[in-house]
């Protein structure tokens, strides 16, 4: 530890570009050489835009991952009795009511990226489009229902990857992040680690499950069971380089149509996490959809946290000396 | 469905659903399309990514009306008053397609000059008999041409008196009714002649003046007063359709259930199928109307029906009366102008297919073989009769009546009174277990000891595990191959219905009977595999039909009247042309143009839009260059474009049929409608309704509101059950304030047999529940989350309560209207359990098709229902407060 | 979730889903892991006694400190392992050593400590092997301070809120109740002419503690509310006053008072129970309420928004 050539090592793997930042070739980081030795890094869009709600990617995932039921719950909220992401639901569908007064009230945000969506939507819609009369035949005021499909990020510095002790959690040649079921122990390390909320350990069953990104449906070269399923092509899954360029054009392309409340979230490989592998166009605050709104790999705070930890510890010994010395009794 | 049949000629979509993507504008109404269409919905969203207006008309705010850029809620039951506000905004500001409904439509046609009016009766058309609740359409016809023959007169005198004849029964005119009305799923009703035509539509007489005076009462104002609609989004709506059609653009029309299942489910879509012709929609790329189809198959199961009045290819279904002869049979329709004018070479073919060589000329081809009606043998009257004793024996193949079917109660207690009752499915219905766990047993109604109903249930291989082809929305035959082998004693229906068959004809064989031969003679042989199972492809190669060499046949046009061809549904010929299965082609869209000609096969003759000749002018040029499609070729003389032409291939645009031209030779080169004796669109229906020859709206049979428009509160010739069990609630009642309607949700398959009963869709929506607005929330104090009661006259079930700003208080003049909203998948079995809404629902049925009503009126409160006999008494009680009249229980004090 | 609780409106102002949480709650068991986290503290700091006990010949202290620093770890190991959702693969903890895993890092401190910490404990009572007994004793406390702190990483690389915002402190905090509980397990089991550096170690870990834990308590806004409030304010409340009172006693009367010695002792032991039972219970509270995650996060963005509008002008 204390040795130059040790520190020197350490101070590289807490470094930028391995923990948090930008990282633009995952797999080569993961050891899958240069980019011409690996696949491309492979990924989703999910453009909830013109997501319907139908809940195909949900059934669609469990039918080919043998998933179990998550439990027989009306909810209350909305359509939506799966809840969240979890050990047996590896893709689930958000629905957001919000009552027209909801969105027009609230206080509008700073420029450039939060304008309150007070007149027309485009989609989905509001219940009469801009410029005319809001009210309507009942004097109470429309409804928007967003509905969004959400799914493990797959992120480019993944937390639950980076925390596991026993190499259960690993990154694939497609650079996406997947458990090994036959390695997990159950410690429940990623659970937290996940700034997410994404993965979780199953009860009853005792280890960690998530999308896997239909790893073994890709090495077959077939797209995940999700994609596949999506009706109107609300989830895109493909590379990801392609993707971010797609969602960049139907972005601009919403806007152009006066849908300023569109926006992407986990595009930016500049972010948190470095840049979401599953990222997402939304129609509201992420945390309308239950999802965090400045999310950061925890890790990206592992070099100061042992740094600490060393300092504690040596404290501790500091502690251990002070303690014998002066008087005898 | 006669909605689509007497306005163009045949009862399908017109259109199919990749053709969506080319749309202006999409109006949905009546459909939760994206919920119970998801597939076919990403038409809707690529339309939409390219630019058009989707417009959602519902009662409530759906997933459907969340992607679309306008939801319109409206009262349920009243979308002919919001539709005809639409037809008027259209005639009255003159905004209809001119060039297109002069050509194409009757607009231009005489009616007779003792036609009367729903607005000169006050409700009523002219021919109403108030004694049988029927009306007598001879008022409604055509004027005659001037220049009509006395051969044309004394024919039309026939068919008067024809129909007269049949008239003097009760139950023969309604079995030819039913009849009529269904035959029209290919082929409108036989008119006499094309008629007396006013080009300038000027002649008060004339269908386009009618129709004006008709819808003139039907203002944004009355709109709001009925459907409870504001005028700034009536507006709104008329504008974003008007704007879209025309020679350059084009808006389609999309619905399902939520306008088939009315008593006035047929006029509905009449509605919507004169806007759609008054604007040019028709037969033209992105136009048309979509009419979303249920279950996987179910417009095979029209086309080769499961339904008492037809024959496969919407033949009718011969009556006991009035056909004692094949000549007789087929009379109605052979000779008229159009395809129909060929019946008796469909007809012919049919009976050589069931009858092989016993079929011959000299015995009629076996028509004395067929089976005749009688009388109303639809699926409601068949459980009357079982409560009464009348129908002993019951086959329920893939269907759960018990949940599915309006007024559980009632087909529970229908079941409960057989002798016998068969069950084939996939799981153990309710259906199946009615008489150890249905509700009745719980209240003390039935018991269990009491009921003598011997119930077989026999396990059925499913979809995936027995080939065959299914018969979706657009009309497209899709096979499906075999993807594993059936479980355990499973078998499929084919395996199932042969080996009955030879069974049964083991049984008789050597009888000597008359009535045993027409089982003996049937050609009932067909290649099996290992397992007794026989091959569908020679089912489908049957149906196809062959030839005289024993071959193939490729197009209807080749069947004969001579007997030298057999087919098994004219309408399907052609799937098998060159012994080569067309419906099992799968060719993807990315490796052919949009129209996909190669994947799949359509009827008729893989025509995917249908009446495409109207996508070109009268002269045969594209109305515009946009909405090209079809156009003729004077070079090759033929009609071109991307599909196959619904029409005489090598018509010329000029052509005009000769005096006295039978069938398709009496098309004209402009006459797009084929299937109709005169070749035009029908705006007014001069035959072939049972409930009038225009819509008109009325209330539904449960109502909270006075109709506005008329003192006829009710369609006055719905069908109504008469029957004890079957009680509705009064108009107007205070005791049942509240509107409810029925409908299904994307996680979930209709009476749930399929969903409830797997883990993975049952945790989607895993309880029942019903959805009502903050407003009738507060009014009866329902809490969101909890549990509520819903009464009607039948009975009271239980639900979580939704409580969201997705269901909306319509304000109707000075009142406001609620409405409840309630799935109706659930039933006692499955994962989860629960009340099935179908036992709140009542029986009253469009006099078209015998479908029941999914609205009604009903009262709700916080709370479970009570347990066991109490429930009943809990029921008897609103229905003593609401003055419910048990001895006339569907008086409903509307109208008598 | 409880129906109807699902819409409830939360009193601070930020938007959520249904306020469901937006983290997943840590799925470690309660006592399984606050227990561990204690005991690893215990036995790390009973190490570093034992060493100096025998350093220094004071067989007393020596036997309580190695018995505390081997059945602590032994302890605590099966705390973790009856944690883990397949016990039976506890071994693949030891498949990899990965630095980014404060779990994977601790397991190669935690197995090689119990090792050697229960050697030199075996040794000591039997008094066999005496040589190897005290290289392991030395082993184990070479390994000890990491024991006990490198638990605070374990809580604090997470995104767990209340846990990764006092990523600094928690070492600290670790680090001096781990002493604290040491001290205070030595003040009740050893006579008081041994057990001057217990008391010390005891005060001074008490000292660090508070100092630290005040410094994460005492943060601005949303960060300290978790342990604050509810059942891990009153924890935090509970081992703070313990603290006090323990080291208040020990000053005034650890030296003089076998009996106040004891009470003293177990006093400590119970704070540094509560406290880490206290943090453990802040960070799944923070985890449990959107707010902790939502509101810190938004002002993140609008601070950079903020930033970034200044910068275009
Ligand atoms: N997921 C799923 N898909 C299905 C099915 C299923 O069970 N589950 N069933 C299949 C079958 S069998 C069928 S027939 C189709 C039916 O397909 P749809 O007709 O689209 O389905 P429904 O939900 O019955 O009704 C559609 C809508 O009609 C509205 N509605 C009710 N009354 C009225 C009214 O008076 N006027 C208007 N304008 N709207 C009204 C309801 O609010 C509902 O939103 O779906 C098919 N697809
Ligand atoms: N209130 C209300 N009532 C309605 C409606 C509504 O909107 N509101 N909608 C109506 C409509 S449109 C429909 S289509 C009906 C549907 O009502 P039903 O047809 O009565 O209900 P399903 O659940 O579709 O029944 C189909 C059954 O067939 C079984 N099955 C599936 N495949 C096979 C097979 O290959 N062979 C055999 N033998 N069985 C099979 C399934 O397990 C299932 O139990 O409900 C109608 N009822
Ligand atoms: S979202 Fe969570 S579970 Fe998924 S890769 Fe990122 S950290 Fe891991
Ligand atoms: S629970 Fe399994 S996947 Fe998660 S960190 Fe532990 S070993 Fe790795
Ligand atoms: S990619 Fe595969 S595992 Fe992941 S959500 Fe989709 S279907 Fe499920
Ligand atoms: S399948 Fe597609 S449209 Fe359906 S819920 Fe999932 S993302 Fe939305
Ligand atoms: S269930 Fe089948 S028919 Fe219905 S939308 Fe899905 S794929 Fe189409
Ligand atoms: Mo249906």
């Amino acid at each position: 530890m204390s040795s130059p050539l040790g520190m020197s090592l350490l101070s590289d793997l807490f470094s930028e570009g391995r923990l948090w930042g930008r990282l633009d070739d995952v797999q080569h980081d993961a050891g899958y050489g240069t980019s011409e030795e690996h696949p491309p890094r492979m990924g989703f869009f999910t453009d909830t835009s013109v997501c319907i709600g139908c809940k195909a990617c949900e059934v669609a995932c469990k039918e080919w991952n043998e998933v179990p039921d998550d439990g027989y719950l009306l909810t209350g909220m909305s359509y939506d009795n799966t809840q969240e992401l979890g050990a047996s639901t590896w893709r689930h569908v958000a629905f957001v009511e919000q009552p027209f007064e909801t969105v027009a009230a609230r206080p509008p945000q700073e420029p450039p990226v939060d304008v309150a969506p007070a007149v027309d939507l485009g989609m989905p819609s509001l219940g009469v489009p801009a410029g005319e009369d809001q009210a309507t035949s009942s004097g109470e005021s429309g409804v928007r229902w967003l509905m969004s499909s959400d799914v493990c990020k797959h992120c480019t510095h993944a937390a639950c990857l980076d925390v596991c002790p026993t190499g259960a959690l690993f990154r694939t040649e497609f650079g996406t992040v997947v458990v090994q079921p036959d390695v997990c122990n159950g410690c429940g390390y990623c659970v937290p680690a996940c700034p997410y909320g994404v993965i979780d350990v199953r009860k009853g069953d005792g280890r960690a499950f998530k999308c896997t990104l239909c790893y073994d449906r890709l090495k077959e070269g077939q797209q995940p069971a999700c994609a596949q399923a999506c009706p109107t092509e609300s989830i895109q899954f493909g590379e990801l380089d392609e993707l971010r360029e797609r969602a960049d054009r139907r972005l601009a392309e919403l806007h152009d149509k006066g849908v300023d409340v569109a926006r992407l979230y986990g595009r930016d490989p500049e972010d948190g996490v470095g840049g979401d592998g599953a990222f997402f166009l939304l129609l509201d605050e992420p945390e309308v959809y239950g999802l965090p709104p400045d999310p950061v790999v925890t890790t990206r705070d592992l070099g100061t946290i042992w740094k600490h930890v060393g300092a504690g510890a040596a404290t501790l010994v500091g502690l251990g000396v002070v303690s014998f010395l002066g008087r005898r009794r | 469905m006669p909605g689509l049949g007497t306005s163009f000629g045949r009862g399908g979509a017109t259109t199919f659903l990749q053709d969506l993507a080319n749309a202006d504008c999409i109006l949905i109404e009546g459909s939760n399309m994206a919920e119970a269409h998801p597939v076919g919905f990403q038409w809707v969203m690529e339309a939409k990514r390219r630019g058009a207006t989707v417009i959602h008309v519902d009662p409530r705010f759906t997933r459907t009306s969340a992607v679309s850029d306008l939801h319109v809620p409206i009262r349920a039951g009243s979308d002919i008053a919001f539709l005809g506000g639409l037809v008027n905004h259209v005639l009255s500001n003159d905004l209809d397609f001119r060039e297109y409904v002069v050509a194409y439509t009757n607009a231009a046609n005489i009616i007779d000059e003792d036609f009367r009016d729903t607005e000169d009766l006050d409700g009523l058309f002219s021919g109403f008999d108030p004694e049988t609740g029927q009306y007598d359409p001879a008022t409604w016809r055509y004027d005659p041409p001037d220049d009509a023959g006395a051969a044309d007169r004394q024919e039309d005198a026939e068919l008067e008196a024809s129909e007269d004849s049949t008239r003097s029964g009760e139950a023969h005119k309604e079995s030819h009714e039913a009849a009529e009305s269904e035959s029209h799923g290919s082929g409108g009703a036989p008119v006499s002649w094309k008629g007396r035509r006013d080009e300038t539509l000027q002649d008060p007489r004339c269908v386009f003046q009618i129709l004006k005076r008709h819808f003139a009462r039907y203002t944004p104002e009355m709109v709001q007063e009925v459907c409870g609609i504001e005028p700034a989004q009536f507006r709104q709506v008329a504008d974003a359709l008007t704007r879209n059609s025309g020679r350059e653009r084009t808006t389609a029309f999309c619905y399902a259930v939520g306008w088939t299942h009315h008593s006035v489910g047929a006029q509905m879509i009449r509605t919507s199928a004169i806007l759609q012709l008054l604007l040019g929609n028709i037969g033209r790329p992105g136009g048309g109307i979509l009419a979303l189809r249920g279950h996987a198959s179910i417009q095979g199961s029209t086309d080769i029906p499961t339904l008492f009045n037809i024959l496969p290819g919407y033949l009718p279904m011969p009556n006991a009366a009035q056909h004692q002869t094949l000549d007789e049979w087929v009379a109605d329709d052979e000779g008229k102008a159009g395809f129909w004018g060929n019946i008796r070479s469909y007809a012919v073919s049919l009976l050589k297919s069931y009858w092989g060589d016993a079929a011959t000329a000299d015995n009629d081809f076996c028509f004395d073989y067929l089976p005749r009606i009688t009388g109303d043998h639809s699926t409601y009257t068949t459980v009357k009769a079982m409560i009464e004793g009348g129908c002993k024996g019951y086959f329920l193949v893939g269907e759960n009546p018990a949940v599915g079917s309006a007024n559980g109660k009632m087909q529970r207690l229908g079941m409960a009174n057989l002798d016998w009752l068969v069950v084939r499915d996939l799981q153990m219905i309710e259906s199946a277990t009615f008489w150890k766990d249905g509700p009745e047993i719980e209240t003390g109604e039935l018991v269990t000891e009491e009921i003598a109903t011997e119930v077989f249930f026999l396990p059925a291989a499913s979809h995936v595990e027995k080939a065959g082809s299914f018969t979706q929305t657009q009309r497209m035959l899709q096979w499906r191959d075999k993807a594993v082998e059936p479980p355990g004693e499973c078998r499929s229906e084919l395996q199932f219905y042969y080996d009955l068959g030879n069974r049964i004809r083991e049984k008789l064989a050597g009888s000597t009977d008359e009535m045993d031969r027409p089982l003996l003679d049937l050609a009932w042989d067909y290649p099996v595999d290992e397992h007794g199972d026989p091959d569908g492809q020679a089912v489908l190669r049957e149906i196809n039909g062959t030839g005289p060499d024993g071959v193939a046949l490729s197009a209807y046009t080749e069947l004969k009247q001579d007997g030298s061809t057999a087919c098994g549904c004219w309408i399907y010929c052609g799937v098998y042309a060159d012994e080569v299965n067309r419906a099992r082609r799968r060719r993807p869209h990315w490796e052919q143009d949009w129209v996909a000609a190669e994947w799949g096969w359509v009827w008729p003759a893989n025509r995917r839009q249908l009446y495409n000749r109207a996508s070109a002018a009268p002269d045969g040029t594209p109305w515009s260059e946009r909405k090209a499609y079809m156009s003729w070729d004077a070079e090759q003389q033929t009609w071109v474009g991307p599909d196959v032409p619904d029409f005489v291939p090598d018509r010329a645009p000029d052509f005009v049929p000769e005096e006295g031209a039978q069938g398709p030779d009496a098309i004209g080169g402009q006459d797009p409608f084929v299937m109709q004796t005169d070749g035009k669109a029908w705006l007014f229906a001069p035959l072939g309704l049972a409930d009038g020859p225009m819509p008109t709206h009325y209330e539904p049979p449960e109502s909270p509101v006075h109709n506005p428009l008329h003192a006829q509160q009710n369609n006055p010739s719905r069908r109504k059950l008469d029957h004890r069990t079957n009680p509705i609630n009064p108009s107007w009642s205070e005791v049942f304030p509240y509107v409810f309607t029925t409908y299904r949700l994307t996680e979930h398959h209709t009476a749930g047999g399929m969903s409830r009963t797997l883990p993975y869709l049952t945790e989607l929506q895993p309880e029942p529940f019903c959805e009502v607005s903050p407003r009738l929330a507060a009014e009866r104090g329902l809490t969101h989350g909890e549990w509520v009661t819903i009464v009607t006259a039948r009975t009271a079930i239980e639900a979580r309560v939704l409580v969201t700003d997705r269901l909306r208080s319509l304000r109707l003049g000075d009142r406001f209207v609620e409405q409840v909203g309630i799935p109706y998948h659930w039933g006692r079995n499955g994962i989860t359990q629960g009340d099935s809404a179908n036992d709140l629902v009542n029986v009253t049925m469009d006099p078209n098709v015998y479908i029941q009503d999914k609205v009604g009126t009903c009262d709700i409160r916080p709370g479970r229902r009570p347990r066991g006999p109490a429930l009943t008494a809990y029921v008897d009680d609103y229905r003593r407060r609401a003055g419910v009249d048990m001895e006339h229980p569907e008086d409903g004090g509307a109208d008598r | 979730m409880p129906r109807g609780e699902a819409s409830m409106v939360p009193e601070v102002e930020f938007e959520s889903y249904y306020g469901r949480p937006i983290l997943k709650e840590p799925t470690w068991k309660t006592p399984d892991v606050p227990l561990y986290l204690f005991l690893g503290g215990l036995a790390g700091a009973s190490s570093l006694l034992a060493e100096g006990a025998a350093l220094t010949g004071r067989p007393d202290l020596e036997r309580v400190a190695r018995l505390a620093a081997a059945g602590g770890a032994a302890a605590g190991t099966v705390a973790l392992v009856h944690d883990l959702g397949r016990p039976e693969r506890f071994l693949n903890m030891l498949r990899v050593l990965k630095p980014t895993s404060p779990l994977s890092v601790g397991s190669f401190i935690l197995a090689p400590f119990s090792g050697l910490a229960g050697a030199a404990a075996a040794s000591d009572l039997t008094g066999r092997l005496p040589r190897l007994g005290r290289l392991a004793g030395a082993g184990a406390a070479a390994l000890g301070p990491p024991l006990a702190t490198y638990t605070a990483a374990l809580l604090a690389n997470t995104a767990v809120p209340a846990w990764h915002e006092a990523h600094r402190e928690l070492p600290f905090v670790f680090g001096g109740s781990g002493a604290q509980a040491a001290g205070g397990l030595a003040m009740m089991l050893v006579p008081l002419d041994q057990a001057a550096p217990a008391r010390r170690m005891a005060l001074a870990g008490a000292a660090v503690e508070i100092a630290a834990a005040e410094s994460i308590l005492l943060r601005r806004g949303l960060a300290a509310e978790p342990y604050r409030i509810g059942m891990p304010g009153r924890l935090m409340t509970m081992a703070r006053n313990c603290t006090a009172v323990a080291s208040a006693a020990t000053a005034l009367a650890g030296r003089r008072s076998r009996l106040v010695s004891v009470l003293a002792g177990a006093t400590y032991v119970t704070a540094s129970l509560a406290t880490r039972f206290g943090i453990f219970e802040a960070g799944r509270a923070s985890a449990r309420d959107p707010k902790y995650v939502v509101v810190p996060q938004r002002e993140r963005v609008r601070a950079r928004q903020g930033a970034s509008a200044k910068m275009t002008g």
